[in-house]
């Protein structure tokens, strides 16, 4: 059995701690230990992003990435997206474009599409096709998934200008 | 889905990495960016005892110009690659190639140096660093050492790094006026492996001939391949179709793919000459528009 | 008649945004692996390595020794509770947990139980097992050979042929083919692929020994049909079974049977009093569970010079793996595979389907099948185009002059169904006219002058969803009805419970939009469950397009049941007859005097609290709906391709999709199931397979080779509707999750083919793989 380690990591702005084994996946640390059970799992090969989260900043595969190396470090999951129970903009543009069916890859879809607007604020199609890229989707088709983008670029702008 | 288990170590500096690896030998392997390793110990083809994360050592990130060469830090992220002003003005080949691995989220955390050092014949830098006649800088138990990018790849998943020694840097000759470079490959899909992948960098002078070229091919053979017989061919001629389709149809003569579920061999050296004659006319357009004056 | 609600109410026709989406945006559904209990362990299963080998020994002690392992389950064990074996949803038997021997490549071999997920992983490496190879069996066309190893010892007859199925008018069809002037022949294989939802399958299975009581949550599409099933397969009574389906992240079909995962996971807990959670891995999902098509099928068509249409035949193999665990109504062994004349009027067909053994995974029925209408739409609409290339027709014109005309309808086609409407010329007449198809004729016409290659595919598939009428209609001898209970609270507020189970199809919007409509609450005011058996009442689940169709229909019967004791109770307040009342959606009022009225909350109170005489208090109502037919949706597909010649890749410029499925609940939804159709039917005509080498390991078993399309591969889908609806259903509605699977893969190879037909080509299999393509350009000469 190998030697457990302190993870501390800071999620969705609050501090966490736990002993774990080296290879317990950040997926599993999220889902398991943190009882953060909105990143899902939906393959075994790195390739479906249903378990997509945001490492300091960057949105990663939590499967493919072991909790101890999220030592000392911030993690963004779909339960932090929401601003005190105010939906964000891509939140509300997901219902409004219907943009989930099933749900399974919408937070690893949210998450994605975040990380994109906050590097280009005012995507065009294929960009967003392309920042999305690491996301399965079964349900939509992925068009009305751009639309929810698309409406939320859009809102996030008005926002910002209003402001 | 689950690895095996292992004992993790963090060194903060260089000696204690290469120091950690001697000490353990072949129970102990590089964590990077991990976006090939840790989906292999998932399946448990890689059954490390010991993985060595890097990842906080300090000085290893970065893309900068020096002394005439492109020196990118072995640990820089393929992310980083993407968005960097500097590759994307002056060496757009490797922002095409960077942008055609894997996906998003998997290019924030996969490594230059962890593409090049995992020997995967399927990879994509590979090609694009035999094309820029690049140079490995490996630091180990007994130093540092140079190892010119057409010496590094040996075998499937074997390379000329020794046990013990990190990737620490690739440097590419910064090419002169009237260079251009282009990745092209053939995926089923985003986020696939190559079909096939060609990597085309040239030199040409006022009058169009090819002064220097290079050309590399991904997942073509046990390891990525430098087409030398199209680039001694181009050497010296005009970069026009005719010779360009030549060219192509050598760099497919050099490939030996195998057939599997990305296609008959016949089909990838077909692809090679296909993917050559392109990656070689975009290579043309971009060093036209940067002209020798 | 339908009346027009406001927005406010929500009724049919209003794209109401959908009530379940705010705990899915925010991460906080609850699918199977959600669901933590106390004292819960993980089971994990061994799987063989081989696709036909016999079992010489299982040994399990190292594994059952492993420091946090509870238990080591192997087919010997099951076999003494008489569950190694336990019946497939068609006819067959298959095994829970090998015994004897494995059958096909990941057969379940033994379960591990341990404390933690990781801690099960390190057991199961432990569990050794001796094998000795026995010959494969991979190509079904050998499986009745003289010299075919034989898979199924456990059956009586020991051959690999399963069943033979025929339908129609074999003599006068061959007759017709016999003398037509003009034929074609087509041969045609749907490739084995997996509808791979997001979410894999799995389950907690929870018996509480101090009261006996099992609870399951599992990713089931028929939580209803699985419970009666366990208590018959396992022998516990069914009042202490209790079946959750909560949230489920796709189904697709995979989703219906029974898989050894979740046998093994009940007996584990009730042999251990802890809960068991079993969930699959992606490989698992791939290369175990159940798979859809795998049809080799041959149509031949008879026609006059002219291109009337004078007969089909159509002969096909069914290849069903290992077991027989086809999930599809017990009299049909090949589905609704005789749906295959389409929207075609044929005076004559004939139809025979042969199933047989292989060594692959069981299975057959799923992925948006609608049970095997995919594989039926598919050959006909292929055949149309060779058919037409035969008579150097245009295919629209071709199918334009055979179409059913709206006038013959309810239409009996010559293989034993009665289509209840449709109006085939008007969605193909509308789906010409978007995308503008004379002018891509003339732009195909120029390129090919220029060695370019285009391509434009049409489809005009029929569907045939809603199963079933009871007459015809069961699956393991349940009848296919299907049914909603309604309770409308004192404060105007209701509560519905349906026997289906939506595995992202929205039922908690749609289904409180047909209770809306009939009864004027409006749809925020409606809560619709599906899925837990112990408050839902019974029914045979979501798959198969037949949730609207048949449970849709229940939740307006129970409505309307509701709606006339409310008109007794508005009588009363109102003091009048019943007769001299008007209904409105939401409210009843005098005739003629439309002030005077009480709205369906003011109803509902008084239902409490003021009750005519002898009239019970309450306002709920319960309706079990047998459908008297099925349902027919349609529609016309028409897709435009561009081909690289240089690499053989395939691009799809535009893609028009025209669906009717009759009145429509909720526009928005109906149009993201379309979108995820086309999707699924992309993958399938370019990307998908599951295949297997000669030794019975499977090609494909990952997401690495089993590709599902990003929204890079994905275009723009263009969809637009015509509205037949259905003169039979109450609200007039057909279902449609499934058309765009059943339609797009004909329109996608149509196109393809159509694209290099002026080469002389007249047919190539799925998946229409870029070196596919490029090998055809090769021969012909036009590769780059």
């Amino acid at each position: 059995m190998a030697t457990k380690k302190l993870v501390r990591v800071k999620v969705n702005g609050r501090d966490r701690e736990a002993e774990i084994e080296p290879r317990l996946l950040l997926v599993h640390f999220i889902r398991d230990v943190l009882g953060l059970t909105g990143t899902h799992v939906g393959c075994d090969t790195t390739n479906c992003g249903a378990c997509t989260v945001i490492l300091d900043g960057r949105p990663v595969k939590s499967c493919t990435v072991f909790a101890i190396q999220a030592e000392g470090r911030e993690i963004q999951t779909i339960e932090g997206v929401a601003n005190n129970g105010q939906l964000h903009p891509l939140q509300e543009g997901f219902q409004e474009e219907h943009g989930l069916q099933c749900g399974f890859c919408t937070p690893g879809m949210i998450l994605s599409a975040y990380a994109l607007l906050e590097k280009n604020p005012h995507p065009t199609e294929e960009e967003i096709r392309w920042g999305i890229s690491g996301n399965l989707c079964r349900c939509t088709g992925y068009q009305n998934i751009v639309k929810a983008v698309q409406y939320a670029a859009n809102k996030m702008s008005e926002e910002k200008h209003a402001a | 889905m689950i690895p095996q288990s292992f004992e993790y170590c963090r060194p903060g500096t260089l000696p204690e990495a290469i120091a950690l690896l001697e000490q353990h030998g072949d129970a102990a392997k590089i964590l990077s960016g991990g976006q090939s390793l840790i989906p292999m110990m998932k399946v448990r083809l890689a059954r490390p005892e010991y993985l060595i994360d890097i990842n906080q050592i300090a000085g290893l990130q970065y893309i900068k110009e020096e002394n005439g060469y492109l020196k990118i830090g072995g640990l820089t992220r393929e992310a980083d690659l993407e968005t960097s002003d500097l590759v994307r003005s002056k060496y757009p080949i490797i922002l095409d190639t960077a942008s055609m691995i894997a996906d998003p989220q998997v290019r924030n955390l996969a490594t230059v140096g962890g593409n090049l050092a995992h020997g995967d014949p399927a990879n994509d830098h590979p090609a694009t660093m035999l094309a820029l006649g690049a140079e490995i800088i490996a630091v180990g138990p007994r130093g540092e050492r140079n190892i010119p990018v057409k010496d590094f790849f040996l075998s499937v998943f074997t390379t000329a790094l020794e046990h013990g020694e990190i990737l620490t840097e690739i440097r590419i000759p910064t090419p002169r006026a009237g260079s251009g470079g282009a990745y092209f490959k053939l995926e089923r899909k985003v986020g696939d492996f190559a079909t096939v992948g060609v990597a085309a960098q040239v030199t040409v002078d006022t009058a169009a001939i090819c002064q220097e070229v290079g050309i590399g091919l991904t997942n073509v053979g046990a390891t990525p391949l430098k087409a030398n017989r199209a680039e001694d061919f181009l050497r010296g001629k005009r970069l026009d179709e005719s010779n360009i389709k030549q060219a192509a149809q050598l760099a497919a003569e050099a490939a030996q793919p195998s057939s599997d579920l990305r296609g008959p061999a016949e089909y990838k050296v077909s692809m090679v000459k296909e993917l050559t004659r392109r990656a070689l006319t975009r290579a043309r357009e971009r060093a036209a528009a940067q002209p020798i004056r | 008649m339908l009346h027009k609600t406001s927005p406010e109410i929500g009724g049919m026709g209003h794209s109401v945004k959908r009530k379940e989406d705010l705990r899915f945006i925010q991460g906080k559904g609850t699918y199977v692996e959600d669901v933590h209990l106390p004292a819960m362990v993980y089971g994990q299963m061994v799987r063989s390595p081989y696709a036909h080998a016999r079992i010489k020994a299982i040994r399990t002690e190292a594994a059952r020794n492993f420091p946090g392992v509870l238990a080591v389950i192997t087919g010997q064990d099951l076999e003494k509770a008489g569950l190694s074996w336990m019946p497939t949803l068609f006819h067959d038997k298959q095994m829970v947990l090998a015994t004897g021997k494995v059958l096909f490549q990941s057969q379940e071999v033994a379960f591990v139980v341990a404390e933690d997920r990781y801690t099960a992983a390190d057991a199961a490496e432990l569990v050794e097992v001796d094998y000795e190879d026995l010959p494969v069996l991979v190509d079904p066309h050998r499986a009745l050979d003289a010299d075919a190893p034989i898979l199924r010892e456990d059956r009586e007859e020991k051959t690999n042929h399963i069943f033979h199925w025929e339908v129609g008018d074999r003599k006068a069809t061959d007759s017709v083919l016999q003398s037509a002037p003009v034929k074609a022949k087509l041969d045609a294989f749907f490739p084995r692929c997996h509808p791979a939802p997001l979410e894999t399958c799995g389950c907690v299975a929870d018996y509480n020994s101090a009261t006996g009581k099992l609870t399951v949550w599992e990713t089931s599409q028929a939580p209803h049909a699985h419970r009666t099933l366990f208590a018959l397969v396992a022998g516990l009574p069914e009042n202490n079974i209790r079946i959750i389906a909560p949230d489920i992240g796709g189904g697709f079909g995979n989703k219906v049977p029974i898989y050894p995962g979740y046998v093994c996971a009940v007996v584990a807990s009730l042999q251990l009093g802890r809960p068991v959670k079993w969930i699959e891995t992606r490989s698992e999902n791939l290369q175990s569970t159940g798979f859809a098509r795998d049809y080799h099928m041959t149509a031949e068509l008879a026609a006059d010079r002219d291109g009337t249409l004078r007969g089909l035949r159509v002969k096909t193999l069914a290849d069903h793996g290992a077991f027989n665990a086809a999930a599809q109504p017990s009299k049909f062994p090949a589905g609704l595979f005789s749906i295959c004349t389409g929207s075609y009027d044929f005076a004559t067909a004939f139809c025979e389907v042969d199933g047989v053994y292989t060594n692959k995974a069981p299975g057959g029925i799923a992925y948006r099948c609608s049970f095997r209408v995919t594989e039926a739409a598919y050959l006909i609409e292929r055949a149309m185009d060779v058919l037409a290339q035969e008579l150097k027709m245009d295919p629209v014109e071709l199918r334009l002059k055979n179409f059913v005309p709206p006038d013959k309808f309810p239409y009996q086609s010559p293989l034993g169904w009665s289509y209840d409407s449709g109006n085939y010329h008007g969605a193909m007449n509308l789906a010409l006219e978007k995308i503008g198809y004379r002018d891509l004729r003339k732009e195909q016409e120029d390129k090919r002058q220029r060695g370019e290659l285009m391509g434009i595919g049409i489809s005009s598939f029929t569907e045939i969803v809603g199963a079933g009428p009871a007459h015809t209609f069961d699956i393991v001898g349940i009848k296919m009805f299907d049914s909603c209970e309604i309770r409308v609270h004192p404060t105007g507020k209701a509560i519905a419970r349906m026997g289906t189970k939506a595995q992202g199809q929205g039922h908690e919007t749609t289904f409180a939009q047909i209770i809306a409509q009939e009864l004027g609450i409006p749809v925020a005011d409606i809560t619709v469950e599906e899925g837990d058996t112990d408050t839902a009442p019974y029914g045979l689940g979501t798959y198969a397009s037949r949730s609207t169709p048949v449970a849709g229909a229940a939740t307006s019967m129970a409505s309307r049941k509701i709606r006339e004791k409310a008109r007794k109770i508005a009588g009363h307040l109102l003091e009048v007859n019943e007769e001299d009342l008007e209904w409105e959606p939401g409210k009843f009022y005098i005739k003629g005097a439309p002030s005077k009225s009480k709205t369906i909350q003011e109803i509902a109170f008084a239902a409490y609290t003021d009750l005519p005489p002898g009239l019970e208090a309450g306002l709920e109502a319960v309706h079990y709906y047998d459908p008297p037919n099925l349902t027919f949706p349609f529609g016309t597909y028409i897709c435009v391709v561009d081909i690289d010649k240089g690499t053989g890749e395939v691009k799809v410029r535009r893609f028009v999709a025209v669906d009717d499925c009759g009145n429509i609940i909720n526009p928005m939804i109906v149009e993201g199931q379309i979108h995820g159709g086309l999707t699924e039917g992309l993958a399938i005509a370019f990307m998908q397979e599951i295949a297997y080498d000669e030794n019975g390991n499977i090609q494909g078993g990952t997401f690495m080779d089993y590709l599902v399309p990003t929204a890079v591969e994905t275009p723009n889908w263009e969809t637009d509707k015509t509205c037949t609806p259905s003169p039979h259903h109450p609200i007039g509605a057909k279902g449609v999750g499934e058309s765009p699977n059943v339609g797009s893969p004909a329109a996608f190879v149509n196109a393809v083919v159509d694209a290099l037909s002026h080469l002389g080509v007249r047919h190539i299999d799925m998946p229409i793989t870029p070196w596919k393509v490029w090998q055809i350009l090769k021969a012909k000469g036009v590769a780059e």
